[in-house]
C-alpha cells in the first residue's frame, strides 16, 4: 500500500511537469504552430525562475514566501514567453520552417539554461548548493490539514500548490478553447487560417499570442521541475529536455485536448516510475523498463493514425506557414 | 478631395519574389545575417566576460585550430556532423521529418562497440571494420526503417515516432553500458581495447582521423550523386513534392518511403560507427550528444546539397570548439557554445526570408515588372 | 449635382492595379457599384474578375489605385476591414471551417460576447433565413453539408455581419438549375432590401436573367459596362472575348472506329463510403473524342482516376483496354505501377496540374521524364532523352520559357498545360484522358490543345475529354457522355444533340435508355 501510494505520488509529480508542458503546447498547436521548442522553453522557465529567486534570496536574509513565489512564477512565465516570441517572430513573420526553428530554440535555450545554471552553481559553491530553500519550501508546502488525513488522501492533498494549479490551468485552457469566442477564433486559425483571415480574425496576432502564452504555460513546467521535482537545484543532466519531449508527445496522446491531457500526464508518470516499485530488477533491466513510456507513446501514435477519428485529428494547418497572398 | 488624405500606404508590403534574386545577392544576405549574429554573440560574450570580443573570437579560432591535434579533432567532429547531415538529407528531401538520428547513431554505435568487445580475440582490425560497417548500417537502417514502415502503411506522425525511437535507443544504450561497465561501478564502458586498439580506425598518412575524412567524403559524393542523378533520387524528390504526383507517375510511394528511411538511418548508423570506432573508442548515452538534432539544421540550411553541408558543418563545429575554448579560458562552462550556435542559427534561418520575399516599406520606390521583362520605376 | 451622383455610388474602385510576379491580373481598372443593384461582373477565366473582387474584399492589397466607399477613400487591408465597411464576399472555394458547426462558422471572428452564445446566434440566423428565404441548420457540421448548403451558409454569414455589398464569385458553377433558381430568388429579395450584389459569372443567360448592369473585364482590363436591358448575349460575348468568335473548333470525321476501352459496372466509394461513381458502363472507341459533361463534382475526376488506377474501385466492375495490336488488358483493381508495367500507353492529363500531373518546383526536363524515367536498367536516370523531348515540346507547341532548367511553376498556365499535354502525347498513347484541359487558358492556347487532341484522334487514339463548357463539348466531341450524381445519365451524339438536351441530362437523370 505504501509502495502504491509513493508510486502514485511520484507519478503525479512527474505528470505535473509534462502537464504544464503539454497544456501550453496544446494551446500553441491549436493556432497551427507546431513548436518543437517546448523542451527549450521549459528550460527557460526553469532557469530564469531559479535565477530570479536566487538573487532575491541572496540579497534578502529573510525572504518573504509569497514574494519568492511571485518572483519565480513571473520570471519563469515571462522568460518562457520570450522563447515563444523568438519562435513566433521566426515562423510567423519570417516564415521559417517550424520544425527546424523549434529544434534550434531547444538547442539555444538548452545552452542558455545550462550555461547560466552552471554559472549559478559556481556562484553558489557547487552542484546542488544553490540555496533557494525558502522558495522551494514555499513551492512544496502542502495544505495544512493534509498531514492528518489517512495515507491516500494525505498524499493526494499533500502536494505543493503547483500540482493543483496544473490541473486548473489544463481545465481553463480546455474551457477557453471550447467555450469562448476567442477560443473559437483560435480553433479556426489552426484549422484553416485562410478562412479565419477571411472572417476578419487577425491570424498573425492569434498565432503570436497563442504561441507566447502557450510557451509561458509550458515554462511553468520547467519551474515546477526546478522548484518541486529537484527541490530548488540545478543539474545539467538534460532532465528537463527529456520531459519536454514527452510533453510534446502527450499533446498527441491526449489528441489536442488538455482535459484528457491531465490523466495522460499522470499515466505517463506512473509508467515512468513503475520500474522503481517492481521488486528484483537489476540495474540493467531497469534501463530497459524505462523504455515503457516511450513505447506507449508510439503505440498511441499508431492507434491515433489507425482510428482516424475526426475529433482526434491534429488541427488542419498544423506545421504549415500562412501567408495571405500565397494562394 | 479632403478625404484623399485618409488614404495612406500600408507601412510594409511583403510579396513573394517572382524572379529569384541572383546567387551572389543571396549569399550576401546570408553573410550579413552571420555577421549580425556574430555581433550579437560578441555583445553577449562581452557582457559576460567583459573582454574585447575580437580577442575572444581569436581565442575561439585558436581553440579550434591552434595545434595540429586540435585541428584534427575539429575536422573529425565536423566530419561526424557532416555524416549525420548527409544521412538525414534523403529523408528530409522526401519531407520525412527524421528527428531520430540520435537513436540511429546510438544503434550503430552499440553494434560497433559490441564487435570491439566480443570479437577482439577472434578478428583482426580490417575484417572487423568491415563487419562493424555492415552491422552499423543494418542497425541504424532498421532503426530508421521502423518509423518508415508505419508512416508508409498507416500514416503515423514520423516526427514524434522518430523522437520516441531516440529515447528507446538511449535506454538500450544504458542497458549495454551497465552490461559492459568497466571498471565495475564507474557506470561507463571506458576505452575499449586500449592496448590492442583492435577495432580502432587505423592511422593513415600519420593521422588518426584520415579514415574518418575519407569515409565521410565518400558518403558526401555518394549522396550528391544519389539524390541528383539516380532514379531513386528522382523518386525521393517527387514523393517529397507531392505524393499524389508520385502515385500518378507510377511510383510505389510506400516502398520509396521505406527504402529512403532505411538509407537515412543506415548512414546515421555509420555515423555511430565513426563515433565509437573512429573517435571515442567507447560508448555512452551521450555518444550522439545532440548532434542528430544539429545535423537537421545543417541538412536544411544546405537544402539537401551534401557539398553545401561541408562549410556549414565546419562552421558549426568551429563555433562549438571555439566556444568550449573560451569557456575554459574564461572559466565559463561548455554550454555557452549551444547558446551561441542557437543565436547564429536563428539569424541564418531568418535571413532566408529576405532571400525569398520582397519587402517594400512605405514611401520607398518599388518596381513594377511587366511581362516583357522591362522595368519601370514608380514612385509609390 | 456632382455630390448627388457620388452618393449613389456605394463603391468606386479607381485605377486598381494588381500584379502577381510577372502577370498583371488587374491593369488600372475603374469600377463603380451602386446601391441596390445587381451588378454582373463578366469575363473569361483569368480575366481578373476574382482578383479585382479579392482586392475589394481585403484579401489582396492593390499595387496601385484606391477604393472609395460612399464617396470617401478607404484602404481595405483585410477582410475584417472590408466587413466593417459592409463589404462581404462568397468565394468560389468556401471560407468555412469544416470541423465547426454552421452557427460557429457564422459568429467566427465576431467576438460579440466573450462566451459563445450559440442560442442567441440560432435565433438571429432564423430571423435572417425567414426574411430572405434561406434554410440553414445551425448545429450541422460543415463537413456534413452539401455544396449548396455551404453556399447558403456563406451568404447568411455575410448578412449576419450586416453586409450591404455582397460579392458572389461564380456562385452557380456548383449548383443545379433548381438550386440556381432558389439562389436567384434570395438575390432578388436581398436587392429589394437595398443590398448591392456583385455577381461574378461567365454564364451569359444567367447574367441576362438576374443582373441590372453588366461590367466586362478582359485580360485584366476594364472593357466597359452596360445596362442589362440594353444589351444581349451576342454583344456581351463580343465585349468579353474582344471579337465575335464562333468557337470554330475543327471536328474531323472519325475513321476506323474500334472498341478501345470498355468500362462495365464501375463503382467508386470515397473514404466516407459515399458513392462517387455508381455502376458506370460505357465504351470509348479509338479514333473518336468522347466528351464527358456534368456539373462539377459529378464523378468526372473519380472516373478518370479509377481508369488510371488512382482510385480504389469496387471489385465487381471491369475496365477492359483493347490495344491496337489486339491485346486485351483488365485495368480494374490495378495500381498505376501495375498498369505502367503492362505498357498499354495510358495517357492522363489530370485536372490538378501541379498537385498531380507535374512537380511544381522541378524544371521542364525533370517534369518531362516523370512518366518515362523508369525506362532502362541503369540506376541512373537518363536526362538526355527527356531533354530532347522537352526541347521538342517547347519548339513545336511554342512554349514560352526562359530555359529548360526553369522550374515549371514559373511558367504561365497555358505554357504549363502545353508541357503537360505534350508529355502525355509523346508516349504514343492508346488512350488519352484529359480533365479540364483548357481551363484558364487563352483562346490561342485552347485551340492549340484542341488541335493536339484532334491529331491524336486521327491517329486512332481514344480520347476522353472532360470539360465544363458545353459549347466546346458540343463542337469538339464525337459523342458526349453525361454524368449526374456519379451515374451515367445519358450518352448523346455531339453532332446532333441540343445544348438544352445535354443541360437537362446534367441535372436530371434522363431516360437511361438513351445510352
Amino acid at each position: 500500500m505504501t509502495q502504491l501510494i509513493s508510486l502514485l505520488q511520484a507519478g503525479i509529480m512527474f505528470g505535473t511537469v509534462i502537464l504544464y508542458g503539454s497544456t501550453g503546447e496544446t494551446l500553441t498547436e491549436k493556432s497551427g504552430n507546431l513548436n518543437l521548442g517546448v523542451p527549450g522553453i521549459m528550460y527557460l522557465g526553469g532557469i530564469v525562475g531559479l535565477i530570479g529567486v536566487f538573487f532575491y534570496e541572496m540579497n534578502n536574509p529573510e525572504p518573504n514566501k509569497f514574494v519568492c513565489i511571485l518572483i519565480a512564477m513571473v520570471s519563469a512565465f515571462v522568460a518562457a514567453m520570450l522563447g515563444g516570441l523568438i519562435y513566433s517572430v521566426l515562423t510567423v513573420t519570417l516564415r521559417t520552417n517550424q520544425n527546424v526553428t523549434g529544434l534550434t530554440l531547444t538547442i539555444f535555450a538548452g545552452g542558455f539554461a545550462n550555461f547560466f545554471g552552471g554559472t549559478l552553481n559556481r556562484l553558489a559553491g557547487g552542484v546542488g548548493q544553490i540555496s533557494v530553500s525558502t522558495t522551494s519550501a514555499a513551492f512544496r508546502a502542502s495544505l495544512p490539514f493534509a498531514q492528518d488525513l489517512p495515507p491516500l488522501l494525505s498524499m493526494l492533498f499533500g502536494f505543493g500548490f503547483m500540482v493543483y494549479l496544473a490541473i486548473g490551468v489544463a481545465l481553463l485552457v480546455n474551457w477557453f478553447i471550447n467555450r469562448t469566442s476567442i477560443g473559437l477564433n483560435l480553433r479556426a486559425v489552426g484549422e484553416n487560417p485562410g478562412t479565419a483571415d477571411a472572417a476578419g480574425i487577425k491570424v498573425t496576432l492569434y498565432k503570436y499570442l497563442a504561441t507566447c502564452i502557450g510557451a509561458g504555460i509550458s515554462g511553468l513546467g520547467g519551474l515546477f521541475y526546478v522548484m518541486d521535482y529537484t527541490k530548488g537545484t540545478w543539474d545539467a543532466d538534460g532532465g528537463i529536455e527529456r520531459l519536454g519531449w514527452i510533453a510534446v508527445a502527450l499533446v498527441i496522446f491526449s489528441s489536442w485536448n488538455s482535459k484528457r491531457g491531465i490523466l495522460g500526464a499522470y499515466l505517463f508518470g506512473l509508467l515512468y516510475w513503475l520500474f522503481f516499485y517492481i521488486p528484483n530488477l537489476t540495474r540493467r533491466s531497469i534501463e530497459l523498463f524505462k523504455m515503457l513510456p516511450y513505447l506507449v507513446t508510439i503505440i498511441v501514435l499508431i492507434l491515433v493514425a489507425l482510428r482516424r477519428r475526426r475529433e482526434s485529428q491534429p488541427p488542419g494547418s498544423l506545421g504549415l506557414p500562412y501567408f495571405r497572398e500565397d494562394r | 478631395m479632403k478625404n484623399d488624405n485618409k488614404y495612406t500606404e500600408p507601412f510594409v508590403r511583403i510579396s513573394k519574389r517572382g524572379v529569384p534574386i541572383p546567387i551572389w545577392k543571396a549569399m550576401g544576405i546570408r553573410a550579413l545575417a552571420l555577421l549580425a549574429a556574430l555581433i550579437i554573440c560578441a555583445i553577449i560574450i562581452f557582457s559576460i566576460v567583459k573582454l574585447n570580443p575580437l580577442k575572444v573570437y581569436i581565442a575561439m579560432f585558436e581553440g579550434a585550430f591552434s595545434t595540429n591535434k586540435r585541428m584534427w579533432v575539429t575536422i573529425r567532429d565536423a566530419m561526424m556532423l557532416l555524416c549525420i547531415a548527409v544521412g538525414l538529407a534523403p529523408a528530409f528531401k522526401m519531407r520525412f521529418w527524421n528527428i531520430g538520428a540520435e537513436g540511429q547513431i546510438l544503434m550503430g554505435g552499440i553494434v560497433s562497440a559490441a564487435c570491439m568487445i566480443y570479437l577482439s580475440k577472434h578478428m583482426t582490425t580490417l575484417p572487423m571494420m568491415l563487419l562493424m560497417l555492415v552491422l552499423s548500417i543494418l542497425a541504424g537502417g532498421i532503426w530508421g526503417f521502423i518509423p518508415g514502415i508505419f508512416k508508409a502503411k498507416w500514416g503515423t506522425n514520423e516526427t514524434l515516432f522518430t523522437l520516441m525511437m531516440n529515447y528507446i535507443a538511449i535506454q538500450i544504450t544504458a542497458y549495454f553500458v551497465a552490461l559492459w561497465e568497466n571498471p565495475i561501478g564507474s557506470n561507463t564502458v571506458g576505452v575499449i581495447n586500449p592496448r590492442t586498439k583492435i577495432g580502432w580506425f587505423p592511422e593513415l598518412f600519420g593521422q588518426p582521423y584520415t579514415l574518418n575524412v575519407i569515409l565521410v567524403l565518400v558518403l558526401v559524393v555518394f549522396m550528391y550523386l544519389y539524390l541528383r542523378y539516380t532514379k531513386q533520387g528522382y523518386e525521393v524528390a517527387v514523393v517529397g513534392e507531392s505524393e499524389n504526383t508520385a502515385r500518378y507517375a507510377a511510383i510505389d510511394v510506400p516502398k520509396v518511403i521505406m527504402r529512403t528511411t532505411f538509407i537515412s538511418g543506415a548512414i546515421c548508423g555509420i555515423a555511430g560507427f565513426l563515433a565509437v570506432s573512429g573517435a571515442s573508442h567507447t560508448i555512452s548515452t551521450n555518444t550522439a550528444g545532440g548532434r542528430g538534432f544539429t545535423a537537421i539544421i545543417v541538412a536544411w540550411l544546405a537544402q539537401f546539397n551534401s557539398f553545401v553541408m561541408i562549410p556549414i558543418s565546419a562552421l558549426l563545429v568551429f563555433l562549438d570548439k571555439g566556444a568550449i575554448e573560451i569557456a575554459s579560458r574564461y572559466n565559463l562552462n561548455n554550454h555557452v557554445s549551444n547558446m551561441l550556435i542557437g543565436i547564429i542559427l536563428f539569424f541564418i534561418l531568418g535571413s532566408e526570408f529576405f532571400i525569398n520575399y520582397q519587402v517594400k516599406f512605405r514611401g520607398s520606390k518599388h518596381q513594377v515588372e511587366f511581362q516583357d521583362g522591362k522595368h519601370k520605376e514608380v514612385q509609390a | 449635382m456632382e455630390t448627388q451622383k457620388t452618393v449613389q455610388k456605394a463603391i468606386q474602385m479607381v485605377n486598381i492595379t494588381k500584379t502577381f510576379g510577372e502577370v498583371i491580373a488587374n491593369n488600372k481598372i475603374n469600377l463603380d457599384i451602386y446601391h441596390g443593384e445587381i451588378l454582373a461582373l463578366l469575363g473569361e477565366n483569368g480575366s481578373g474578375k476574382s482578383t479585382l473582387m479579392n482586392v475589394l474584399s481585403g484579401i489582396y492589397l492593390p499595387d496601385d489605385g484606391h477604393i472609395r466607399v460612399n464617396g470617401s477613400a478607404v484602404l481595405i487591408r483585410s477582410p475584417r476591414e472590408a466587413y466593417q465597411l459592409g463589404i462581404g464576399m462568397v468565394h468560389q472555394h468556401f471560407k468555412l471551417v469544416d470541423v465547426l458547426t454552421a452557427a460557429e462558422n457564422i459568429v467566427l471572428g465576431l467576438n460579440e460576447h466573450r462566451l459563445l452564445d450559440l442560442k442567441n446566434v440560432r435565433a438571429k440566423v432564423k430571423e435572417i433565413c425567414d426574411r430572405y428565404g434561406f434554410v440553414v441548420e445551425p448545429d450541422k457540421k460543415v463537413y456534413d453539408m452539401s455544396v449548396s448548403e455551404k453556399q447558403t451558409l456563406e451568404i447568411v454569414k455575410l448578412l449576419y455581419r450586416g453586409a450591404d455589398i455582397l460579392i458572389l464569385d461564380e456562385p452557380t458553377a456548383v449548383l443545379t438549375p433548381q438550386e440556381t433558381e432558389k439562389l436567384f430568388v434570395v438575390m432578388r429579395n436581398m436587392k429589394s432590401d437595398g443590398k448591392s450584389i456583385v455577381f461574378i459569372s461567365h454564364k451569359l443567360h444567367e447574367v441576362m436573367e438576374i443582373s441590372d448592369r453588366v461590367a466586362v473585364l478582359r485580360k485584366g482590363c476594364f472593357i466597359g459596362d452596360v445596362a442589362t436591358k440594353d444589351t444581349n448575349p451576342q454583344k456581351l460575348t463580343e465585349m468579353m472575348v474582344g471579337r465575335a468568335v464562333s468557337l470554330n473548333i475543327e471536328r474531323p470525321e472519325p475513321k476506323n472506329q474500334v472498341e478501345r476501352l470498355v468500362v462495365k459496372n464501375l463503382t467508386v466509394l470515397d473514404s466516407d463510403g459515399v458513392k462517387r461513381l455508381d455502376n458506370v458502363s460505357f465504351t470509348a472507341y479509338g479514333g473518336e473524342i468522347l466528351g464527358i459533361a456534368g456539373i462539377t463534382g459529378s464523378g468526372q475526376r473519380e472516373l478518370l482516376e479509377a481508369i488510371g488506377g488512382l482510385q480504389p474501385v469496387e471489385s465487381d466492375g471491369s475496365i477492359r483496354l483493347i490495344l491496337p495490336d489486339g491485346r486485351e488488358e483488365e485495368l480494374c483493381g490495378k495500381n498505376p505501377l501495375e498498369i505502367y508495367k503492362l505498357g498499354v500507353g495510358l495517357a492522363f492529363v489530370p485536372e490538378d496540374r501541379f498537385g498531380m500531373g507535374l512537380v511544381a518546383s522541378m524544371d521542364l526536363i525533370d517534369n518531362v521524364m516523370l512518366r518515362s524515367y523508369k525506362q532502362g536498367k541503369s540506376v541512373f536516370a537518363d536526362r538526355k532523352a527527356p531533354k530532347e523531348l522537352a526541347e521538342k515540346i517547347v519548339q513545336q507547341l511554342e512554349v514560352v520559357t526562359p530555359s529548360l532548367k526553369t522550374p515549371i511553376r514559373r511558367l504561365s498556365g497555358g505554357n504549363v498545360q502545353k508541357m503537360l499535354v505534350g508529355r502525355e502525347i509523346a508516349g504514343n498513347p492508346s488512350l488519352l484522358m484529359t480533365a479540364y484541359a483548357v481551363r484558364g487558358l487563352d483562346i490561342k492556347t485552347t485551340h492549340t490543345i484542341f488541335d493536339l487532341l484532334n491529331e491524336q484522334k486521327q491517329r486512332g487514339v481514344a480520347v476522353i475529354y472532360v470539360g465544363e463548357d458545353l459549347d466546346v463539348l458540343l463542337e469538339l466531341s464525337d459523342r458526349i457522355l453525361v454524368l449526374c450524381g456519379g451515374k451515367v445519365s445519358g450518352i448523346v451524339d455531339a453532332r446532333t444533340a441540343k445544348k438544352e438536351e445535354v443541360g437537362l441530362l446534367m441535372t436530371h437523370l434522363g431516360e437511361e435508355a438513351t445510352a
